[in-house]
This record gives structure tokens, C-alpha cells and sequence, in this order.
């Protein structure tokens, strides 16, 4: 991959939007962890939407605010000013982790019904299907991808 | 008298033969006229009149695309072209090539890339599919049912080299495309002599078609629009092995990478020998492998002496904080252009720069270099620990027989001169001859309004169209290594060739002359390549 940092941020809404989103409605009702009213764990309900979807979304925020900038700043180190997948599908780590941390300080953990095991699930999946749409398939669906450097909106 | 307006030749033996090269082809001038051929009045008018060529008695055919030279860059041109909706008839390729990948093939053999070994392009640089996936990884680890070509691509390139597909991957993946989209069918066999613009609008291609093959000596194809893929004006030898090879008459001590050298490994494995390689990129590191594959497995005795002009021990160009690695002499970059300029960051510096400023870009990220590969690393210690490798660096200021070889005196960077004797001499350099040693572009650019490029090669807009021969509603495109030095730099490479594809086609259906590939076409399309659907 050889993103530009309007591509980075491009790119990650995209995908959000166009994996993201479908995977987060298809998957909530069966995310393990749901506990109600303190009670341990009672069962699935769609009532976690707000918690994974809170998650997507900042996902997309904290990436476009903190993170690509901070990648696109070490790829100028790179000579061949490439992005190797595997540091595409790797960086989940350290984006999950600043995730976690702001989702339970601002106290949208779905009044403490979302557990840890409920958004590593959640943001794992997701992430690993938007990495590998994005590794190969996305260039069936826009076949200028590969040479606009991530950007969606561009025709040339 | 037909060749008046032309360069003069290049002395005979200074470009490289391919078989199918055209460039010193003489061509084989006809005790008397022979029937529709051109004439005086032809080769003097730069704009061509329908009515001046019935007159010179040359039958004209009409397509509406003409693609010249019917290599790699024209196929995947007309691939893009079919996939757009283009019909087979309105596109015509005229070539001396049977297959798209012959010449390239050829020159992938003699330099050592046979097809099970590797090339130097992506996974997705792949003339057979437009969307580069399923990748070549893909189809290499299915085939070989195995992971390792998918974990390399997964890992490249910090826990693996960057992966390559083998020669012989891009070559079958190719002749299945050219079955699917009808290349056969839109084949046309000659030499091209020129393309020059019609009266009124588009242009004219002058063919020579094979002896025997037409009742005239010349056919005219007039059509909108050409695109040049010629591929490389020519292949060049050092000067001084040149001056060399001239002075002496010995072209069998002294020869070049891309010309037929099996009769040097042959020798070596005969009898012990000593051999200078020269240059420091990808075909001295293959010719290398070669040598020290030959000593190491097959019992050669070969000593390798190892010339560099400039030899590089660690970190080389800089472009902002990054520099280029490099030890052993060589530089290393994974490719020919660093990887972001195929569609990222540094795609879009040139893309935006002009002028000077873009031949600056271009000096920054050039240079000689080769791939890190861990073979070669391994080969390289081991050969200089067993004492057979030796590298020197310097500049040469002579060359001449010696004692049953040929001694290269060098000035070395202290000034001090050395003189290293050895019984053959591989150049590995690769130079390419300038423009207008093809004759097709020698034509261009003195009758038709195209012009050169910072870097001296043929000037062509975003778009790929050669800029100022614009004709009316015709178009001129050319794509491939004669336009190194435009807005995009990975021109020589298949990416590259499916890039300017990809431009002109889309420059081609904002005419309306082709559907443009959106999201929709481009989806039921890949579907139809997926299932090997013919279109
Ligand atoms: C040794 C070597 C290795 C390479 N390895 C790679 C690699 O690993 N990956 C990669 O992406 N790229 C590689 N390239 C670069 C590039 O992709 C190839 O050179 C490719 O073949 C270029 O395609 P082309 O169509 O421009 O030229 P070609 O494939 O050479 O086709 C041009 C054809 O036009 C014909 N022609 C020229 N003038 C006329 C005329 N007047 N009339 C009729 N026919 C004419 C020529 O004879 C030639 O056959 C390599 C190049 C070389 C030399």
C-alpha cells in the first residue's frame, strides 16, 4: 500500500462505511459479554448499538485525528514511502487500545453492559474485514484505487 | 535517397539486436519503384492529404485505433480498450512480435530470467488482469498449493523480501488474457515506418508488411487515433566496451547482458576463468547468481571480478528523512521506482511538478540499485569469504587485449590506477539508446509536433497523449520507457503500462469513443475475467 494522508482518512471512512457499518448491525446481537443491570451475563439484545456503533465512530475520529497523521509522519522515513500491509492490519493493536481507554473514559460502555471481550470481538472482526477488503477487492469495486494512494473521491 | 530526412545511423554494432528490433534494420531499397511505396513527396510533407497517398499508389485501410508495436504496453492497452467496450474491430495492433511478451521474454532469458525465476515487479503489476487481483501471490499459492508466496506479500517487505512473480506466471496469465479478449484477431504483422497526421483530421500509419504478404510495398491505415508502444529505442553498450569491441573485432570477450552469452558460462564450465562483471544493478546481481550458481553447483572454477563506478557501502540517496539503503556495493530499492510513486505520494510530486523541479524529483529517486534479496546476500558473502568474488570501484579510463584477455585500467576514487585483467567482460550496465535511434520517433518528432521531456524523452501530457500532435478529433498516445520522464515515473513496468492504459482509456471514453469503467462495468467485468468469460 502506498497511501497519501487524505487517502489514510479516505480510505478508512470508506471502508467503515462500506464494511464497517453492515458487519456492526450484522454482528451486535450476538457479541459475547452482555451483561444487564449488573447482573452477569443475561443474553444478547440489540440493545449494544449504541455502544458498537459509539466504537465505529471513534474509530474513525481518534484514526483520522491522531493516528494517520502519526503514520503518514513515519512513512516519510520510508524510502520507498509505502505502507507494508502488515503494518495496516497490526496498527488495530495500538488503535484498540486508545479506543478502549477513551470509550470507557467518556462512559459510553453501555452503562457497563459492554465487557472487554464485547469490543475486542467487535473491533477485531471488523477491522480484519475491512483490512482485507481493503488489501485486494476493493480494486474490483474502484479499479483507480491502487493509484490514487487511497483516495476515493478523485477521478485522477 | 529515401532516408534523407533521417538521423544518421548508429554505428554499426553500437545498439543491441533483439530479434524483432527494428532500429538497424536497413531497410532494402528496390533496384526500381516498387508499386505503392513512398515517395519524395510523401517523406518532404509533414501532413499527409488522403489524395497524396492514393496517389503514391498505397492502399489505405481504416480502424479507428492503431496501436504500434504490439508488445507488452499494447496489450494491455487493448485489454483495457476491450473491457471498455471496444470492439475487436476497432482496434488493430501492427507488430513484429508473434506473441505480446516476445521481445520482452527474450530480454528477460538472455539476462538471466528464465521462466521459473523471478521478475522484478508486484504481485499486482499484472498485464493479464486490470484490477491487479487476485493477485499473481494469489495464483502462484494456489497453483504450488502452498502459503509462502501469500505470507511474503502479507510480511514484505520487512520480515521478507518483496515478493516477485515468477517469469513464467506473467507469461500464461498473458496468453490466457490474449485468447479472452481476441489479441489474435487484432494483430497486424510489419514494421511500422511512420505515423504522420492526416489532412482533416487523425492520422496515418505507414506499414511494412512482411515480403510476399501484400501486393504493395507500403500499406496506410488511417485511423483516429494512434498509441506508441515501441518499447526501448535501443539498448546500449558502455562507450569504452564499445570503443573496444570496434577498435579490436572481439565481440566474444566482451559482451552485454541483453545480447546471447551462454557461450561465456559455457566456457567457464569448460575451463577456469576469470570474469569482470560491470555494473551495479538488477542484471549484474542476476548475472552474478548465475556465475556463483554455476561455480557453487556445476563445478565451475570461475573467479568473479566485480567493477563498480560508484560503490555503495550503506545509506545512499535522501528524500526528506529517508535515505536508500545500500551495502556490498550495491544500492537496494525494491523496484525500479521507489514503491509510492505508482500511486502515492511520490506519484503525486511528479504528477504536480513541471519542468526542472520534476527532472530534480527524478535525479533524487534515480539511480543504479537492485533489490535486496536474501539469495544474493548469501551468494555475495559467501563467494567474497571463499575468495572468488572480488569488487573494485572506479572509473575506466581504458580497455585492450592482454595475455589471452582483455585488462581494464581503472583510476580508483584515491587517484591511484589499477589494472584488473580478466578473460571476459559482461556488461550489465543496460544504457538505452536515445529517442531518436527509433526511427518511428526520429519521425515524430521532426514531422508531427512532438517534443521532448525534461529528460530528453518523449513529452506526453497526465492523459499520455503526445503533446502538440493533437490532430483535429485524432489523438496521439504513446506509453512505456520512451516516455520516462513525464508525469508519471513507473512508465517502464507493467504497473506502469496499465496505468497509462488506464488513463487513455479513460481519456478515450470522455470522447465517448469507449464506456467508461466505473463501479458497475468494472464489477461485471472482473466477474466475466474471474470465470474466463471471452468478451
Ligand atoms: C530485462 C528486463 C526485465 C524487466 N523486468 C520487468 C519486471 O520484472 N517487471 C516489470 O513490470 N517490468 C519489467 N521490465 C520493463 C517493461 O515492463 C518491459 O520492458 C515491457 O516489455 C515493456 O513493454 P513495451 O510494450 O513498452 O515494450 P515491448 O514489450 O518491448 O514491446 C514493444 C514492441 O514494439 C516493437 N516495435 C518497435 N518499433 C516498431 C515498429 N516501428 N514497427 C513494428 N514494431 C515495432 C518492438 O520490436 C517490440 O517488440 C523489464 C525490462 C527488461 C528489459
Amino acid at each position: 500500500m502506498t497511501p497519501t494522508l487524505s487517502g489514510r482518512i479516505q480510505s478508512r471512512i470508506f471502508l467503515a462505511l462500506l464494511i464497517g457499518v453492515p458487519w456492526t448491525i450484522l454482528l451486535t446481537p450476538f457479541l459475547p459479554g452482555i451483561r444487564i443491570d449488573g447482573e452477569g451475563f443475561v443474553g444478547f439484545g440489540p440493545g449494544m448499538y449504541p455502544v458498537t456503533f459509539t466504537a465505529l465512530g471513534l474509530m474513525i475520529v481518534l484514526g483520522a485525528v491522531v493516528w494517520d497523521p502519526l503514520y503518514h509522519g513515519l512513512q516519510q522515513f520510508r524510502w520507498e514511502r509505502d505502507w507494508p500491509s502488515m503494518f495496516a492490519l497490526l496498527t488495530v493493536i495500538n488503535e484498540a487500545v486508545l479506543l478502549w481507554f477513551v470509550l470507557s473514559a467518556v462512559g459510553v460502555d453501555g452503562g457497563g453492559r459492554a465487557q472487554m471481550s464485547t469490543f475486542v470481538v467487535h473491533i477485531a472482526t471488523t477491522w480484519l474485514l475491512m483490512w482485507l477488503f481493503a488489501v485486494g477487492p476493493i480494486r474490483v469495486v474502484l479499479l483507480r484505487y491502487r493509484f490514487s494512494g487511497g483516495r476515493i473521491l478523485r477521478r485522477w | 535517397m529515401e532516408e534523407v530526412e533521417l538521423p544518421p545511423p548508429p554505428p554499426t554494432g553500437a545498439v543491441i539486436r533483439t530479434p524483432a528490433s527494428v532500429i538497424d534494420v536497413e531497410e532494402v531499397q528496390a533496384p526500381a519503384p516498387t508499386p505503392g511505396d513512398l515517395n519524395d513527396q510523401l517523406l518532404g510533407t509533414s501532413v499527409w492529404s488522403d489524395q497524396l497517398i492514393a496517389s503514391a499508389g498505397i492502399p489505405i485501410y481504416d480502424v479507428q485505433v492503431i496501436s504500434v508495436g504490439g508488445g507488452i504496453g499494447s496489450f494491455v492497452l487493448a485489454d483495457h480498450l476491450r473491457i471498455a467496450g471496444m470492439p475487436t474491430n476497432a482496434f488493430m495492433a501492427l507488430s513484429n512480435i508473434e506473441t505480446p511478451w516476445q521481445t520482452y521474454e527474450y530480454l528477460t532469458k538472455v539476462s538471466q530470467i528464465p521462466r521459473p525465476e523471478r521478475l522484478r515487479s508486484d504481485s499486482t503489476g499484472m498485464p493479464d488482469n486490470i484490477w491487479g487481483f487476485p493477485s499473481y501471490a494469489l495464483r502462484e499459492s494456489r497453483r504450488e498449493k502452498t502459503l509462502a508466496p501469500l505470507w511474503s506479500v502479507l510480511t514484505e517487505p520487512v520480515f521478507t523480501d518483496y515478493w516477485t512473480p515468477r517469469a513464467g506466471t506473467a507469461f500464461e496469465g498473458m496468453a490466457r488474457e490474449a485468447a479472452r479478449i481476441g489479441w489474435h484477431g487484432m494483430v497486424t504483422m510489419g514494421q511500422v515506418r511512420m505515423v504522420r497526421r492526416r489532412e482533416g483530421g487523425g492520422y496515418f500509419t505507414i506499414l511494412t508488411p512482411p515480403p510476399g504478404a501484400s501486393p504493395t510495398k507500403r500499406i496506410a491505415y488511417r485511423s483516429q487515433f494512434v498509441h506508441l508502444a515501441v518499447g526501448y529505442p535501443g539498448l546500449r553498450f558502455l562507450s569504452d566496451l564499445q570503443a573496444y569491441r570496434t577498435a579490436y573485432g572481439d565481440i566474444a570477450r566482451v559482451v552485454n547482458a541483453y545480447e546471447p552469452h551462454e557461450h561465456v558460462y559455457d566456457g567457464l564450465l569448460q575451463k577456469p576463468g576469470r570474469v569482470l562483471v560491470r555494473g551495479g544493478g538488477i542484471v549484474a546481481s542476476r548475472v552474478l547468481q548465475r556465475l556463483m550458481e554455476d561455480r557453487m553447483h556445476k563445478g565451475a572454477q570461475t573467479q568473479i571480478l566485480h567493477l563498480f563506478r560508484t560503490y555503495i557501502d550503506g545509506k545512499n540517496a535522501q528524500n526528506g528523512p529517508s535515505r536508500r539503503k545500500g551495502s556490498m556495493g550495491f544500492a537496494y530499492q525494491g523496484f525500479n521506482w521507489p514503491k509510492g510513486a505508482w500511486g502515492g505520494q511520490l506519484k503525486d510530486a511528479i504528477e504536480s511538478a513541471e519542468g526542472a523541479e520534476r527532472a530534480e524529483i527524478y535525479k533524487k529517486l534515480g539511480g543504479t540499485h537492485t533489490p535486496r534479496r536474501k539469495l544474493w546476500q548469501q551468494q555475495m558473502r559467501r563467494a567474497a569469504g571463499e575468495g572468488w568474488y572480488h569488487t573494485f570501484q572506479g572509473e575506466v579510463t581504458d580497455v585492450r587485449p592482454g595475455d589471452g584477455g582483455v585488462v581494464t585500467t581503472i583510476r580508483q576514487k584515491n587517484g591511484s590506477v589499477h589494472a584488473i585483467e580478466a578473460d571476459v567482460i559482461i556488461d550489465c550496465t543496460g544504457l538505452e539508446a536515445d529517442l531518436a535511434e527509433s526511427r518511428i520517433l526520429a519521425d515524430l518528432l521532426e514531422h508531427s509536433g512532438a517534443g521532448r521531456n525534461p529528460m530528453g524523452r518523449l513529452d506526453v501530457e497526465r492523459t499520455f497523449e503526445v503533446r502538440g500532435t493533437r490532430n483535429g478529433v485524432g489523438r496521439l498516445y504513446a506509453s512505456g520507457a520512451p516516455t520516462l520522464g513525464g508525469y508519471y515515473a513507473g512508465v517502464d513496468s507493467f504497473l506502469g503500462l496499465q496505468y497509462a492504459a488506464l488513463r487513455i482509456t479513460d481519456d478515450l471514453a470522455a470522447q465517448g469513443i469507449v464506456k467508461r469503467i466505473g463501479v458497475g462495468r468494472s464489477m461485471s467485468q472482473w466477474w466475466k475475467w474471474f470465470r474466463q468469460k471471452p468478451i
